[in-house]
């Protein structure tokens, strides 16, 4: 069962960081008619895989994955997408207060009920957890009452330890095919692994038919 | 990009020495290394749109190469370079990939600023 919302806010540094465990649950918050607005703070400008022979080369790949990018949105039905123009692997460098005044401004444009991102320290790209840094920098300012609730990412190999296990499962089971279609749409950074993940889930492989069906979050604890 | 051809770098390693240059240097081993093997030590470095003017440059060794630059009073070198490329904006673009295709190391060289 998911919630209904006012409005959610995704916020990820990378293109395809929706693809793998949220894709489903934007889908399906747009299905149901709550906006979305997705904030993407990088173009991946740094991603590795070019392939061998290489498609592409470290300055052209920005491009290609921006277009991936506007690509997975359309495969949402995603209409409300921010590419906030900074650059891969840089963001844990750039000045904190920065981070968190784009992260409150983000909120007061779209007064958003839930905001997802990653959990900071428990999401291993520095990216990562400095994004959900400015996240929970941003909304633990504002005051109790008017916060909006928070879910995290998280897949550190420590998760379990620390937090437990994620307390919202949503079943995006209705949005399969265009949670598919996003990470296709990222094919530059996925194309090696769906082809392994489609021939899983033409076997029925139970394992990766629950990562298809079910996308899991920590809601964040204030204390 | 192709597969680097020691003569025809070395000319174009030629064609910008002496000259102000914008240089993107990166090592890598990629943001989830100590993810995927707990304990893996994972360094790198990246710097970009540094000028520089370069009095010698070299490609060296079979491949995976390595290119050397020397400075009036420093030096900058990448090792493990494959592929190499010169875009439409004249760029000297050179990488080292991986058999699985995965950029470890690259070395760009410009006479214009690269992108931000
Ligand atoms: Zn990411």
């Amino acid at each position: 069962m998911i919630k209904e919302e006012r409005h959610v806010l995704v916020i990820f540094p990378h293109p395809d960081d929706e693809a793998f465990g949220v894709s489903g649950t934007i889908s399906t918050y747009i299905d149901m008619g709550v906006p979305v607005t997705y904030a993407c703070l990088t173009l991946g400008e740094m991603g590795r895989n070019l392939g061998n022979p290489p498609f592409a080369n470290r300055e052209t790949l920005p491009q290609i994955r921006k277009q991936e990018l506007k690509n997975a949105a359309a495969a949402m039905g995603l209409t409300d997408l921010r590419m906030m123009g900074l650059r891969d692997k840089t963001i844990e460098f750039e000045d904190d207060e920065k981070m968190i005044k784009l992260v409150a401004d983000l909120i007061e444009d779209t007064n958003p009920s839930l905001i997802i991102t990653f959990y900071p320290g428990l999401s291993v790209h520095p990216d990562h957890d400095a994004t959900g840094r400015a996240v929970v920098g941003a909304v633990g300012r504002m005051k109790e009452s008017e916060r909006p609730t928070l879910y995290t990412i998280a897949f550190a190999n420590n998760t379990a330890e620390i937090l437990g296990a994620p307390d919202v499962i949503h079943n995006v089971e209705g949005a399969a095919q265009k949670k598919l279609n996003t990470l296709n749409a990222h094919a530059s950074q996925t194309v090696w692994m769906m082809r392994d993940m489609e021939k899983r889930l033409a076997d029925k492989d139970p394992e990766a038919l629950k990562w298809l069906h079910e996308e899991k979050f920590f809601t964040y604890r204030w204390e | 990009m192709e597969i680097v051809k020691p003569d025809q770098l070395q000319e174009l390693l030629n064609s910008f020495a002496n000259k102000d240059v914008y240089i993107h240097l990166e090592t890598t081993n990629g943001a989830y290394a100590a993810h995927f093997k707990e304990g893996f030590f994972n360094a790198g470095a990246f710097i970009r749109n540094v000028v520089v003017k370069y009095e010698l440059g070299k490609v060296a060794g079979e491949s995976p190469h390595r290119v050397g630059l020397k400075l009036p009073s420093g030096w900058i070198y990448a090792q493990g370079i494959t592929h190499y490329t010169v875009d439409e904006h004249d760029r000297l673009l050179m990488a080292g990939l991986d058999p699985d295709g995965k950029l470890a190391v690259a070395l760009e060289i410009s006479e214009t600023p690269f992108t931000y």
